[in-house]
Parts: structure tokens; sequence; C-alpha cells
């Protein structure tokens, strides 16, 4: 019986591909092979002429099945499905054989690449054979989203989506939004003070009667699939009536207890019933229950008894909401590195090396020292240094510039002239003021009296014998010597890193993490909100360290990408996912607790496992543990699977 | 005799294989007479005195059937396999071995030297000074002898000749011995290349009670009463099931022992072993590979457990029937000579 009539497409890629693969001998070659009618080459088969081609040959020839030769599915699979199903053809019967990413920007052995490109046509050819056509499926969606994560790119996206009309949860961990931007006193490069562009935006998100927020809230749990994810969300007890709370502060005023203040970056202290900061949204406090007296010994009381509207409920439990989204926005922002792991820096060991965050509280008019910057003594330091890239550009810690580092630095050079007489040493590798007006701030800066731009990595800080002050070792790589700069305060501008549970949120929302710990967008340079997970999007400094315009344009862009989302009512569901052939079933439940996304259940009637296509990604871990091969991935089944193989192998 | 021109002629052949197949032919009780009635045999090593050449005196397709137990071990089982083949209508393989090599195939983990190094030298049992190795010619004063070739791997029997049909297990039950002569001798035959028994796994007809399947430490038989009630495998004793055709009647569950797997794959199952191998590492229950090991180190003998029936079904080695009957051929005669 003869095969199915396979037309083969082979592409240039420009030069992409025929710089290492020899075109004319792949294209003989798949003419060659068994079931193929018609085998060609053009130089990009993804233009409008090299689709007609397709769309022609399907028709001139009655081709049955297509293989394109060329870049990477997830490049333009989309391009030549449709130019399939345009031509006539069921889309799912064609097949794309990688032979750029996985073969010819690989190698620099042209003759290597030419039999490698061969093996995974014919390889392609082999599957092709095998496909089955299948029907796209479409299910309505759930119009909210749900944002998680209440700094500034969430609430940016919260913003924009409620503005179109849609309904958004945003929910954030801790007792306020805001995030990291609330802690930062001036903001380059106009030196804006951050709570002033800052607040509105916060009021403005708690006052859209579109925005749920859910502070002191965190997310349980995940599941369902784009258009319909199933979100399981926890608002702890605050042990507060935030109805009738009216934020009046009293409580935080009697309250007895004090720890150390973590808004502050354990520079100052707060109660154990408390707001994080003056400008907190919402305006209502939180208990700590771990340093609260009334949870550990049962006595005191006191905040019950001064709150004049009466709203604390020492008995409150935390609430478990069930919602339902449509997309969602992942924008849980970026831990600083932690500069204590290396001895050089002598962070925790000298009172006076601080990061460039607790700069930022004691720069803040609200902060502990009410924005004067003071060494620990209370006194005036005489000499600053600013270190760059403490923990990034480091092989050491992390290879990846912080992007923002260099620009703090600039900007906190000029507040401490602003607000000292100290001298300014400012240690860098490079100066990259890469942003706009960026350059301009920083030779206004430059121009500034008694501020020393010094090329060098700060390399070691250490108690001055003489003075009890400090000094910094450093390689002025432009003077060619090492020196020792006497300062009494050094700033280290830390590394943005991912956050300690970035593995527990990846796996929660279903996305990747790129080597740098970050989360993963689907495409680094056009699609950077994206992700694997369809439905599922990131934001600002989860996906990589970015600075505040950039966080606000990422928010900006996921709501977006969001509103596409609930805004057309339905998503197209994929039909390349997990099937269960029911005669073939014997029931053993192999596969129920494997199933990442709880698609599978088991019929108890029949005694048979049941696949919930809708939930179901496709990812194959069912089909491959199927002890008894009932279970196959459409479109990746085992017999596809290994005549790709055999065409990989055979020669 | 119009009445015996009616008469099935029929062919019972042994290759590698321990016998238990033909006990289980004869375990048809008195429905053996009814196969006599019904049939003529033309071969039946084990109980009858046919030599080969009263085989091979037959004419091409005489015969109807032959069930043709045991796994190709060496050049006279190749030989016969490849004679009765040629003589009969319908070649069926006949328990585990002729389906998938059975426990002599376990023996493809070693080549042909080392199984003679091992079973002609270093056996505690063995003494063998002069180091003496079978040989396929023998000189003696009244002509050369001739003697099988070893081969170097054990084959199934449809690595060798064409197979109509599979009647798997270690040994096949008697009830589908019984349901396969009857679909003979009725005509009523499945399509060729089916297997007499259940396309399911044998879970499907397990009664015993399934929860999750996790486990935190996998037992061998011997050190613990299992529960009746409940999944072995649940209960960390290694299983075949879930992997295995269904159709043997359950007859080691029903004892409380775990199925050995002697069925064979499923239909869709591509590797027997490496299916259960990759269900019992679903099942350890650990975060990490330092949690998963010391459970899955549990496992005594993985290859010896998994592929216990089909290690020659499997694409851990080339299949290829040409491949496999030339180069053997070859080899045996360049061990010869």
């Amino acid at each position: 019986m003869p095969g199915p009539k396979i037309g083969v497409y082979v592409c240039h890629c420009g030069s992409n591909i025929a710089d290492k693969v020899d075109m004319d001998a792949l294209r003989d070659f798949a003419g060659e092979l068994p079931d193929v009618v018609v085998s060609r080459d053009y130089k990009y088969m993804c233009s409008d002429p090299g689709q007609d081609l397709i769309k022609a040959d399907i028709k001139e020839y009655g081709l049955e099945r297509v293989v394109v030769a060329s870049c990477s599915p997830r490049m333009h699979e989309p391009t030549f499905k449709r130019a399939c199903e345009v031509g006539g053809l069921n889309p799912y019967l064609m097949e794309m054989a990688n032979i750029r990413e996985q073969c010819s920007w690989v190698t620099v052995d042209r003759g290597g690449a030419t039999r490698k490109a061969k093996a995974l046509v014919r390889s392609a050819v082999n599957k092709a054979r095998l496909l089955e056509p299948l029907e796209d499926k479409s299910v309505p969606v759930d119009p909210k989203t749900l944002i998680v994560g209440g700094g500034i790119a969430g609430i940016e996206a919260a913003l924009k989506i409620a503005e179109a009309g849609y309904k958004v949860y945003l929910v954030e961990r801790e007792p306020s939004i805001g995030g990291q931007m609330a802690k930062l006193d001036k903001t380059f490069p106009t030196l804006d003070c951050a709570a002033c562009i800052l607040t509105p935006k916060m009021v403005s998100a708690a006052q859209n009667p579109n925005i749920t927020l859910l502070t002191y809230a965190e997310v349980e749990d995940v599941s369902g699939y784009v258009g319909n994810f199933e979100v399981t969300i926890r608002k702890r007890a605050r042990g507060v009536d935030e109805k009738l709370c009216n934020g009046c502060g009293t409580c935080q005023e009697k309250c007895p207890i004090k720890v150390p203040n973590e808004f502050e970056e354990g520079m100052g202290l707060r109660k154990a019933i408390y707001t994080p900061f003056p400008q907190a949204v919402p305006n209502k406090p939180v208990i700590d229950r771990e340093n609260c007296t009334y949870y550990k010994t049962g006595k005191c009381r006191v905040c019950e008894r001064v709150c004049p509207p009466q709203a604390v409920r020492f008995d409150q439990e935390d609430e478990i909401i069930k919602e339902r989204f449509g997309a969602i926005i992942v924008s849980t922002g970026y831990q600083p590195f932690d500069p204590s792991v290396g001895k050089q820096w002598g962070f925790g060991r000298y009172d006076n090396v601080i990061t460039g965050l607790q700069f930022e509280r004691l720069s803040n008019a609200s902060g502990p020292t009410g924005g004067k910057v003071l060494l620990k003594d209370g006194t005036e330091p005489k000499a600053v240094a600013i270190l760059h890239c403490v923990g990034s550009r480091d092989k050491n810690y992390n290879e990846y510039c912080s992007r923002i580092c260099c620009m703090t630095s600039v900007k906190f050079a000029h507040l401490v002239r602003e607000k000292t007489g100290a001298k300014v040493y400012d240690l860098y590798m490079d100066m990259r003021t890469f942003g706009k007006q960026y350059e301009e701030f920083y030779n206004r800066v430059v121009a500034e009296r008694d501020i020393y731009f010094i090329r060098g990595k700060g390399a070691e800080i250490m108690e001055d014998p003489v003075s009890g002050g400090l000094l910094v070792r450093v390689e002025d790589t432009l003077l060619g010597v090492f020196r020792e700069i006497p300062v009494d305060m050094v700033v280290l501008n830390v590394a943005m890193c991912p956050r300690p549970d970035a593995q527990e949120v990846a796996q929660k929302f279903g996305i990747q993490r790129s080597a740098d710990g970050f989360f993963l967008e689907y495409h680094l340079k056009l699609e950077p909100m994206k992700t694997a997970n369809e439905g599922v999007f990131i934001a600002g400094t989860c996906q990589a360290p970015k600075d505040i315009p950039d966080t606000v344009g990422q928010g900006a862009g996921a709501a977006a990408e969001a509103l596409k989302v609930v805004l057309l009512g339905k998503v197209t569901v994929t039909p390349t996912t997990a099937e269960i052939r029911e005669t073939l079933c014997s029931g053993c439940r192999m596969c129920i607790p494997l199933c990442p996304y709880t698609a599978i259940s088991f019929n108890e009637a029949k005694g048979v496992a049941v696949v919930n296509e809708a939930l179901c990604k496709g990812c194959g871990t069912c089909a491959a543990s199927c002890p008894s091969g009932a279970l196959r991935v459409r479109h990746f089944d085992n017999r596809q699977l290994l005549s790709q193989i055999e065409g990989v192998c055979a020669e | 005799m119009p009445e015996s021109k009616k008469k099935l002629k029929l062919a019972l052949y042994w290759a590698a294989s321990c016998g238990g197949c033909e006990v289980a032919v004869l375990d048809l009780d008195e429905k053996i007479l009814t196969v006599a009635e019904l049939a003529d045999i033309v071969l039946w090593p084990v109980a009858l005195d046919f030599k080969y050449k009263d085989v091979e005196a037959l004419a091409d397709g005489s015969v109807d059937v032959c069930l043709f137990n045991g796994a190709i071990r060496n050049s006279e089982q190749l030989e016969i396999a490849e004679l009765l083949r040629r003589k009969s209508k319908v070649m069926v393989a006949f328990g585990a071995c002729a389906c998938y090599g059975g426990i002599p195939a376990l023996a493809n983990q070693f080549d042909r030297e080392s199984i003679f190094a091992r079973v002609y030298g270093t056996t505690p049992s063995t003494v063998n000074p002069g180091r003496v190795l079978p040989q396929t010619k023998l000189p003696t004063p009244q002509g050369e002898l001739h003697l099988p070739t070893f081969y170097n791997a054990v084959y199934k029997l449809d690595d060798v000749v064409d197979v109509d049909y599979y009647i798997p297990g270690c040994p096949p039950p008697p009830d589908l011995i019984w349901t396969a002569v009857e679909a003979i001798v009725s005509g009523k035959l499945p399509p060729k290349g089916a297997t007499i028994a259940g396309e399911r796994a044998l879970c499907h007809s397990c009664l015993r009670k399934k929860e999750e399947k996790k486990v935190t430490a996998f037992r061998r038989v011997h050190e613990v009463i299992p529960d009746p009630e409940k999944c072995l495998l649940e209960q960390g004793i290694i299983c075949s099931g879930p992997v295995t055709r269904d159709g043997c009647g359950t007859r080691c569950l029903n004892a409380n022992m775990p199925c050995r797997g002697c069925f064979g794959p499923t239909p869709e199952a591509l590797e027997h072993g490496a299916s259960m191998l990759s269900a019992a590492a679903t099942m350890a229950e650990g975060k990490d590979e330092a949690t998963l090991a010391p459970i899955l180190d549990g496992i005594v003998d993985p290859l010896g457990t998994f592929y216990r029936f089909t290690l020659a079904d499997s694409l851990l080695r080339i299949r290829n029937k040409a491949l496999v009957a030339g180069a053997e051929e070859k080899e045996g005669e360049e061990a010869a000579s």
C-alpha cells in the first residue's frame, strides 16, 4: 500500500542554514525518500512566496503531508500550520525538521551539518507519514485576571486592566502593596521622591472598583489552564477587622512590643501591631503573632482596649478564597543580594557597611533617621565609599549585570553630597548609564564637588588600625595603582537576585526559570512577558533585574497580554493532549499521581483512568509512564517517536 | 480413508525450553483425547517417535498447525523451525520462550564465549581440566559427526520464521490452549499476528484493592507475607501486572504471588521491561536522588526482574531477522572451522 503523498520544503533561511548545509544535496535527498512526491528549496520558506509554494503544491500534487526543514517549531510552526490550513490541508499534518538551531547554528562542519540535516529530514518524513489530522478546540474564558505581587509592576498591570474595565485580583504577601519601590528615597534620573510618584498609584489601585486588593495574602494553589485557572488564595488573619479599622494608628502607638522593622531593612523598630510604613495601602495594621505578647502569654490586649472603633480581633482566622481567573500575571519581584556571604565586604562585621536599600532608608524622610545620612553612632560621615557590582558581574556570585546599580550609585553620591559634607568615592567597574536621561544625570553628578569616581572594583573592606574607621582596598585601573581609601561609611550596591522561594513559585504557576534563577520568558527579545505556561505572564524584576521605567513598561505590557486573553472570551486549546484508549487501560492508576496538572481521574464504574483534555498540557509524563501503553499523547505517540528515532539512526 | 482426510495434521516441537509447555498440553486432561480424535500428530518429540526425516517427507504446507515452544538457541532449533514453517499452514509461537525469548533469553546478557567459560569452566560443580568446549564437528572412525552450533544469542521464534499466532504464558494455561484448539478446528481464526490472550494489562482482572501507587521500600516475596486484599505493588512487591497481558486467569495473584510477566507486554507497550522499570521508578516516594536511591536499590536484579521473559523481545538488541540469522550462520561456520 503506498504511503501518503509528502512534500518536503527546505529553507535556506538566507544564509543561516545555507552557509552550513548543502541545500541542493538536501533537497535531492529528500526527493528520493519514500512517499515524497515533491521537494523544493527556497531562500525564505516563511515569506509569502515561500508559503505560496506549499499552498500551490498541496493542490497540484494532492499533498497529504508537508515537511518543512527550517528553524525551530517555536519560531515558525504557527506560520506553516496556517499555510497548510489555507492550502486545504489539516495543519496537524505538517511536521518540521529543525535544521537551524539544532543543526547549522551549532557547527562549523559543513559536511557534518549536511549529513545531520539529512537525518533530521528523514526523521521528519518518517513521522509525517504517521501523522493524524487533529482539530483545535476552544473553551470560554473567565474575564478576571490574577496579579501576584503588588510592587510597581503588579500595581501598574492592575491599574491598566482595571481602567480597561476588567476585574483584577491583586494579591500581595506583605501587609501593604508598594513593594521595594516604596522603600526608595529619590529615584534616578529625575530625583523624584519614590513615594510621591508611587503612592498615588497605590491609592488608585485601592480605590478602583475593578481591583480586589488582597494584602497579607498568598496564592496557595493553582490548577486549570489558560482562561480557566482555579486559584486558592490564603488571606492571612490580620487580627484586625479591616472594615472597622480607620487606620488611626493608636494601637501601634500603645503596643509595648518593639521588634526590628523589615521595611527599614532592620535599622528601625516597629511594634507587634503595625503598618509597615506611614503611606501603607491599605492603611490597616496587622498583628505579628510571633512577637505579640497576647499570642505568647494570653495577656496584654492593650491594642484591643485602646482601639477607638474596636476593630482588633485576636481570634480572626485565615480566610481561604477560591476564585477562577482567565489570566495570571506573576510580578513577585526580587531579593537583594546578601553581602554577608562574602567576608571581603565586612557586611555584618562593621557597623557602617550598609546595603543600598539601607542607604535608601537612611536618606528617606520617613526612615529611621528622618532622612539624615548618619553613621551608626549618630554622627555625620566624613567620607563615604560606594561600591558597584556587589554580587553581580562576578562569577563567584552572579554573572549577570544587575543593571540599576550604576545609576543608583550615582544617585547615592549626589544624595550624600546634598545631605552631608562627606567626600564620596564611587568605585565602579564600568559606568553603564543606558537609559533615557541617565548619561545626562551622570554628567551632572560628575561635575559636583568632592565626588571621586574611581575605576576599579572595591575588593576588600577592613578596619583602619590607626583611625578605627574603614579602609577600602581597590585597584585603580586608570592610574594602575592599588589604593587604600580611608572612609567611615561604605554603601554596597548589591545585586538584584531571584527571590528565595522562586522555585516554589515557578512550580505553582507552571513557569520555568533561566540559568540565573529568574523566571524564564517565552522569548528573550520578542516575548518578554509570556511564559511557557499559556495564560501566565511575568512582569518586573521577577524576570530579570530592571529599573523602574522598564518595570512599569513590563507591567503595562503584561496587562496587554492578560487583556488579550480575557477580551477574546475564548481560548484555543491544543488537541495535542493525552488520550486514554479505554479498551487498553487496565486501571492500574499509575498515571494519576504523576500528572502535574491533575488532569487524570479514575472512573470507578468503567475501571479506567480518564483524562480531562482541557486541563491536559500534553507534557507526556503519563504516556511515558503508562505501563500498558493505553495512554498516548496525540501528535507525539510511540509509533511516531520511534519512526523519528529510526529516521535519525538509519543511514 | 475419507474420515482421516478431514482430520487435522498437527506438529508439536520444543526448542530451547524447559518442557513445561509440553506438560501444559497434557494438562488439557481428558480433552487431550478430543485433540487426538480431531488431529493426527505428525511430530511430537517429547511423546511420539517421529523423526525429522518423516517431516521432511511431507509436502510443503501439508501440516495444518504447528505448536512451537521454546526459543532459538542453536542451529538445530533454527533448522527445525524453518522446516516446520515450510511444512505448516499455521505456525503458532507457543509459550513465553517462543513468543518473547523467555527465561533462556536472560542469557542474552552474555555472549557465547562468556557462557561457555562459565558453564564449562568456573561453575563450582565443573571439573574440566582439559577445558573441553562444545564443538560442531567431531571426527570419529565412522566419519565426521556434526553437532548444532550454539548461537551467540537467544532468539524468539518470529526473529527467525514467520509466525501466525502467539499463545503466551509460562506455560500457557489449558483454557487458552483449548480456545486456540477450538479456533483452529472450527476454522474461526483471528487475524494473522494475533496473540491469544487479553488486550489489556493484567491489573484489569486483578481484584485486589488499588489505592495510591507510592512505595517507600521495595521488598521481595520471601521477605514479607503480603496482604491478599491489597495491590502487591502498593505493598512494595514488584508485580508486573501493569505491563503484562491479561488472560492467564491471575494464577500467581490467586496464590498471593506477584505477576512475573510471562504473558509478555500489552499490545501497545513498546518495551515490557522498560515499561515496568519506569512504572517502578515512578512509584518510589522520594524527593531527590539521595532519597530515591536507597528505595530503588531495594530492587534486586532489575534486568532479570523486569525482563524475566522478554529480553529477546527488547529494543535493547537488534531484532532484524535477516541480520540475526545471517550473522549467526556465518559466525557458526567460522567458529567451526
